[in-house]
């Protein structure tokens, strides 16, 4: 078959042969290949556990994103009360940026679950190839005169074989993604050991004006005026004291 | 006939199947190399489809090298095309 299954079958086969042809001799390539499953085995419980930390560290990011969307809708909502419209925008900048950090973060998490779960998967099915080939191994030496066991040896290893190829596979696109993630996962650090989601009250006066300004940048302005409408809106219902006319600077303490 | 989907298993196939699994295997190779990626996702996903409703998984005990293997299902149109032009898709 040629095309994309054709380049696969090829490209797999060499492999196979690569993993197999180190042996010399019938018994060495039963040795050898059985040496390599082993191995393998033992490379897909450090690629599981790889992906278990990863997940577990962006699991806490999420968690902690989460606390600054709730803390900093609160601040957006105390300033805006207090009549400091700026301080509230810049809350709802931040709280923002947090949120959409959170969703792809959410889908990351998703992803590496499901990674997690197929390569759990693949190595529950060649934990039980190598028993099987180990079983047969013992069958073939038992049965066979020695030229047809090498045939029947050499089947079996390649079977096993391709299975190890495969899992190979599995385990390197896993590690690849893992890989992207973590650089996701650092670039979320940087942005909040650079402050950006913050406590607006830790904050001078006026805010930490290159963040603010990034942050800016950074978020729509559209959904920042949204939420601030929507908090003015529900502000004014709520209550019939004239919280948008007090003074700044007074009930900004009081906030602190 | 023997089907492997790379990262996901082995299945064994009628093998009146295989015409129909080269013919949609190179309708997908044409639209990798067209860059149309909506195509190739098409095509790629009724390969897959057809090997799983078709095929019966073999067991977990069973030691059988396979007659093709597909590329892994999360293939993307990038790495179809590279698969194509000789880089392959397994690593060292």
């Amino acid at each position: 078959m040629a095309g994309m299954s054709g380049r696969m079958s090829t490209v797999i086969k060499a492999k196979i042969s690569k993993l197999l042809d180190r042996a010399e001799d019938p018994s060495e390539t039963l040795e050898y290949s059985y040496q390599k499953q082993i191995e393998l085995l033992q490379n897909v419980k450090k690629g599981i556990a790889d992906v278990v930390t990863s997940k577990k560290r962006l699991q806490l990011q999420t968690q902690k994103l989460e606390q600054s969307v709730v803390k900093l809708d609160t601040q957006a909502r105390q300033a805006l009360s207090a009549g400091n419209e700026d301080l509230a925008r810049a809350a709802l900048e931040r709280k923002q940026l947090a949120q959409t950090e959170l969703q792809s973060l959410d889908g990351q998490v998703t992803e590496l679950e499901g990674q997690q779960e197929r390569l759990i998967e693949n190595e529950k099915k060649l934990r039980t190839k190598i028993e099987s080939f180990r079983t047969k191994k013992e069958v073939i030496k038992a049965q066979y005169s020695a030229a047809e066991a090498q045939v029947k040896i050499s089947e079996a290893a390649s079977g096993v074989g391709e299975e190890m190829a495969d899992v190979g596979l599995a385990m390197q696109r896993a590690v690849d993604k893992t890989e992207n993630m973590r650089a996701r996962a650092s670039a979320v650090e940087e942005l909040e050991a650079a402050g950006a989601f913050e406590d607006i009250t830790q904050l001078g006066e006026g805010g930490n004006d290159d963040i603010d300004k990034q942050l800016h940048e950074l978020t729509s302005g559209a959904q920042v005026d949204d939420d601030l409408a929507k908090m003015k809106a529900e502000l004014g219902a709520g209550s019939d004291a004239p919280a948008i006319e007090a003074p700044a600077e007074g009930a900004k303490e009081e906030s602190q | 006939m023997i089907v492997r989907i790379a990262t996901e298993g082995q299945f064994r196939l009628p093998d009146g199947d295989a015409g129909r699994l080269n013919e949609l295997d190179n309708e997908a190779v044409a639209a990798a190399e067209a860059g149309d990626d909506q195509k190739f996702h098409e095509l790629f996903t009724a390969m897959l489809d057809l090997v799983r409703s078709d095929g019966t998984e073999l067991t977990d005990d069973e030691l059988e090298e396979s007659d093709v293997i597909l590329p892994p299902p999360d293939t993307s149109l990038a790495e179809a095309k590279a698969e194509f032009s000789g880089e392959g898709l397994i690593p060292g």
